[in-house]
C-alpha cells in the first residue's frame, strides 16, 4: 500500500468527503492562510472555494455555536483550532450547547459537526499551546472524542467523524503530523469506538493515547530485545469508550500500564485504571500504573520540558518495575527527539 | 394579511400567551410542573407581532423566557403543557421542560438557558439557509442581558460580515435578572452601538402587536433588499419576577409605579380594545377567548393524565 504522512491523510479525508458531500465545509482561523493548519487544509479553498473553506473572526465561542446551527440545518461543518488551548474559548458552546442540543430538543435534530484541534508540542510551546485535555471532553455525554495515532487512523477516523451525526472532537498531536504510514487511497472508514492493537504481546499491556503510542511502541521494541513481549492498545476513540480490547488484553497479560498524553489527575488514565481494576481484578498481578504529564503547567525551557513529558524510557522503567526486571542497558538505543523528527512507518 | 383579520390573529396570539401563562400561575403551586418557569407576561406583543410577520418556514430561537414565542409560532398547547408536566407526550418527552422548549416541526429550533448561547446557533442556521438559497429567515430572541456577553457581539459581527439572513430580536426589559442596564452598559444605547455594524437597526417602545408586526415586515423587506441582517431593539416590561409566578415589587429593585404605567398600555387589553373599536362585539371576542380557554384547559387535563416517560427514555437521544 502507498505511504503518506498523517497531515496528508487528514487532508485527503477532507478532500474526499467534500467531494462526496457538498454539505461538508471547513472553517476556522488559519484554514486558508499560507500555512494551512500545518498543511492539513492544503488545496481546500482552491478546490472548493471560499464558500466551503473560510477564515473566521477570532470568535471561537460564537463560531462553535455557528457550526451547531449549520449542523442542525443540514450542513456538516468541520471547525478547526490550531491548538486545543484555543478551543477552550468555545467551552461554553461545546459543553452547554453542542453536547446536549439533541437531547434538549427531544432527539428531533442531529448535530453532525467535527471539531478538529491540534495538541501542540515542539519545544517552547509552554503553558498555553500544549494542552490535550481530552478527558474533559470525554467526561461530557453527547460528545465523541477521537485521538488518531497513525496516518491510516487519521484518515479513516476523520471520514467516520465527518459522516457521524454527532459532535465529534477530533484531537491531533502536532508531532504525529510528520509520521508516515500505509493509508488506503479510497475513502475507507474506521468506525468510531473501535480500539486498535498496535502491537501484540504476551507479557504486559500498555494502553496509550495519541503520541504516547509512539513512545509505547518504542518501549515495546526495546523490551523485545530483552525477551519481554509488550502489547500496545490504542483506544483511538475515548468517548464513548469501548473497553473490550483493553480488558481482554489485560486479562491475557495480567499487567497494565496506562500511558496517557495528558495529566493524570481525574484523567483518561484514571478511567482506564478504574475499569481495569473493576473488571480484571482477579487477573491483575500488580496494580495498574499510570504515566502522563507532570502535575505542573508545561514549562518553556527545554530541560524542564523534557521532564514534564513522559517518554519511552519512562515506560521501559515502569515495565521493568512491574515485571521485577533488572534495568536494561539503553545506551545503544536511539529515542525520539524533536531535533530528529519521527517519520514512521508504524 | 391586514386590517381586522390581522388584528384578530394578533389578538388570538397575545390572548393565548397571556392565558397560558395565567394558567401556569394557577396550577404551578400544585407542584406538578416541576420546571422553573420564566413567564412571558408583558412581552406578548413582541412574540405575537414578530411571529405573525414571519413565514411558517422561517426558523426561530429563544431563551428560557420562551413561552411567548413557542405559543405564537406553534399555536398549540398540548405538547407544550405535557412538556411542562414532564410527560412522555411533551415536545421533548420531558427532557427539555420550560427552559429548553422547542418545536422543530414548527421551525422553533431551540431555546437555551445560558444567556446569549443560542444567538450564534441562529447565525449558523441562517448561513445554511443562505447556502441553500431557500429564502428562509432565522429570528433569534434574547434579552438585553445578552448584549453583555461576548457571544452576542461575535455573532452580530459574523452575521454582518457574511450578510446572513438573520433577525436579531433584543427584547429589552432593562434588567438582567435584577441588574439594571445602568449597572451593566458602558455605552450610550443599544441601538446606537449596534448601528455601527453593517445591519438594519430598528428601535421601538410599544405594546401594540400590530406596530411590532409592521416593524418586522419592514425589517424583512429591508433585509430582502440589502441582504443585511436586522436588529430589532424592542422595549417591554416584565410583569412578574425573573423566574417564577409571583410579582416581586416588594423587594424594592423596581417599583410598581413603573408597572402601573406599563399596564395602562397592556398589550392584551390594548389589542382587545382595538377589536372592539373595529366592529367586533364583546360577545364575538368572548367567543374567541372561550375557544382558546377550552384549548388550554383540555391541554392541561391531558397533560396531567399523560404518562411520564419510560425509564429507558433517560438513555435515548444522547447520541444520534
Amino acid at each position: 500500500m502507498r505511504k503518506i504522512s498523517y497531515r496528508e491523510a487528514l487532508n485527503e479525508a477532507m478532500i474526499q468527503e467534500m467531494e462526496r458531500d457538498p454539505n461538508v465545509f471547513v472553517y476556522g482561523l488559519d484554514v486558508s492562510d499560507h500555512k494551512r493548519i500545518f498543511g492539513s487544509t492544503v488545496g481546500l479553498v482552491e478546490k472548493f472555494g471560499p464558500e466551503r473553506c473560510f477564515e473566521t473572526p477570532l470568535s471561537e465561542d460564537a463560531m462553535t455555536g455557528f457550526g451547531l446551527g449549520a449542523a442542525i440545518n443540514g450542513l456538516r461543518p468541520i471547525h478547526i483550532h490550531t491548538r486545543v488551548d484555543f478551543m477552550i474559548l468555545a467551552m461554553n458552546q461545546i459543553v452547554n450547547m453542542l453536547s446536549n442540543y439533541r437531547y434538549m430538543v427531544g432527539g428531533k435534530l442531529k448535530v453532525p459537526m467535527v471539531i478538529r484541534a491540534i495538541v501542540g508540542r515542539g519545544w517552547g510551546q509552554s503553558s498555553q499551546h500544549s494542552k490535550s485535555l481530552h478527558s474533559i471532553f470525554a467526561h461530557i455525554p453527547g460528545l465523541k472524542v477521537v485521538l488518531p495515532t497513525t496516518p491510516k487512523d487519521a484518515k479513516g477516523l476523520l471520514i467516520s467523524a465527518i459522516r457521524d451525526d454527532n459532535p465529534v472532537i477530533f484531537m491531533e498531536h502536532r508531532w504525529l503530523y510528520d509520521t508516515i504510514g500505509e493509508v488506503p487511497e479510497g475513502p475507507e472508514t474506521i468506525p468510531l469506538g473501535e480500539p486498535n492493537i498496535l502491537r501484540s504481546g504476551r507479557d504486559i499491556t500498555v494502553v496509550a493515547t495519541s503520541w504516547m503510542n509512539v513512545e509505547a511502541l518504542k518501549a515495546a521494541e526495546v523490551m523485545e530485545k530483552h525477551g519481554i513481549s509488550v502489547e500496545v492498545v490504542d483506544p483511538r476513540t475515548i468517548a464513548p469508550l469501548n473497553d473490550k480490547l483493553i480488558l481482554e488484553s489485560v486479562k491475557k497479560t495480567g499487567y497494565c500500564i496506562v500511558a496517557d498524553n495528558d495529566w493524570l489527575n481525574c484523567g483518561f488514565s484514571a478511567e482506564v485504571a478504574a475499569r481495569v481494576s473493576e473488571f480484571c481484578f482477579k487477573d491483575l498481578k500488580s496494580p495498574v500504573s499510570r504515566i502522563g504529564f507532570a502535575a505542573t503547567p508545561c514549562p518553556t525551557t527545554r530541560p524542564l520540558e523534557n521532564i514534564f513529558y513522559p517518554n519511552a524510557i519512562n515506560i521501559i522503567r515502569e515495565i521493568e518495575q512491574k515485571l521485577a526486571l533488572e534495568a536494561v542497558d539503553l545506551s545503544g538505543e536511539e529515542f525520539y527527539s524533536w531535533e530528529k523528527r519521527f517519520k514512521g512507518p508504524f | 394579511m391586514k386590517g381586522i383579520e390581522l388584528n384578530v390573529e394578533l389578538y388570538k396570539k397575545v390572548y393565548l400567551i397571556r392565558k397560558t401563562e395565567e394558567k401556569i400561575r394557577e396550577h404551578y403551586l400544585e407542584d406538578e410542573m416541576k420546571t422553573p418557569v420564566h413567564l412571558s407576561i408583558g412581552e406578548e406583543a413582541i412574540a405575537a407581532g414578530i411571529c405573525q410577520a414571519l413565514n411558517a418556514e422561517d426558523q426561530i430561537f429563544g431563551t428560557y423566557r420562551n413561552h411567548g414565542i413557542y405559543l405564537a409560532k406553534t399555536g398549540e398547547t398540548d405538547r407544550f403543557f405535557a412538556e411542562l408536566y414532564g410527560k412522555q407526550t411533551g415536545v421533548a418527552k420531558g427532557k427539555a421542560g420550560s427552559m429548553h422548549i422547542s418545536a422543530p416541526e414548527s421551525n422553533f429550533l431551540g431555546a437555551s438557558a445560558v444567556v446569549a448561547t443560542i444567538i450564534p446557533v441562529a447565525v449558523g442556521v441562517s448561513f445554511a439557509n443562505k447556502r441553500k438559497n431557500n429564502g428562509k429567515l432565522a429570528a433569534v430572541f434574547f434579552g438585553d442581558g445578552a448584549l453583555d456577553e461576548g457571544a452576542f457581539w461575535e455573532s452580530l459581527n459574523f452575521a454582518c460580515l457574511k450578510e446572513l439572513p438573520v433577525i436579531f430580536v433584543c427584547e429589552d426589559n432593562g434588567l438582567a435578572i435584577h441588574s439594571p442596564i445602568s449597572d451593566r452598559q458602558g455605552y450610550r444605547s443599544i441601538s446606537d452601538i449596534v448601528s455601527k455594524f453593517e445591519c438594519n437597526v430598528f428601535e421601538e417602545e410599544t405594546t401594540d402587536p400590530e406596530v411590532i408586526y409592521r416593524l418586522t415586515c419592514n425589517a424583512i423587506q429591508q433585509q430582502k433588499k440589502n441582504h443585511k441582517p436586522c436588529f430589532l431593539h424592542l422595549k417591554y416590561y416584565r410583569y412578574l419576577e425573573h423566574v417564577g409566578i409571583n410579582q416581586d415589587f416588594k423587594f424594592g429593585y423596581r417599583s410598581d409605579e413603573e408597572f402601573k404605567r406599563w399596564y395602562k398600555v397592556d398589550p392584551v387589553n390594548l389589542q382587545r380594545r382595538k377589536l372592539l373599536e373595529n366592529a367586533y362585539s364583546e360577545e364575538e371576542i368572548q367567543e374567541l377567548e372561550k375557544e382558546i380557554d377550552r384549548q388550554i384547559d383540555n391541554s392541561i387535563k391531558s397533560a396531567q393524565k399523560a404518562p411520564f416517560p419510560d425509564d429507558s427514555e433517560l438513555f435515548k437521544e444522547v447520541y444520534a
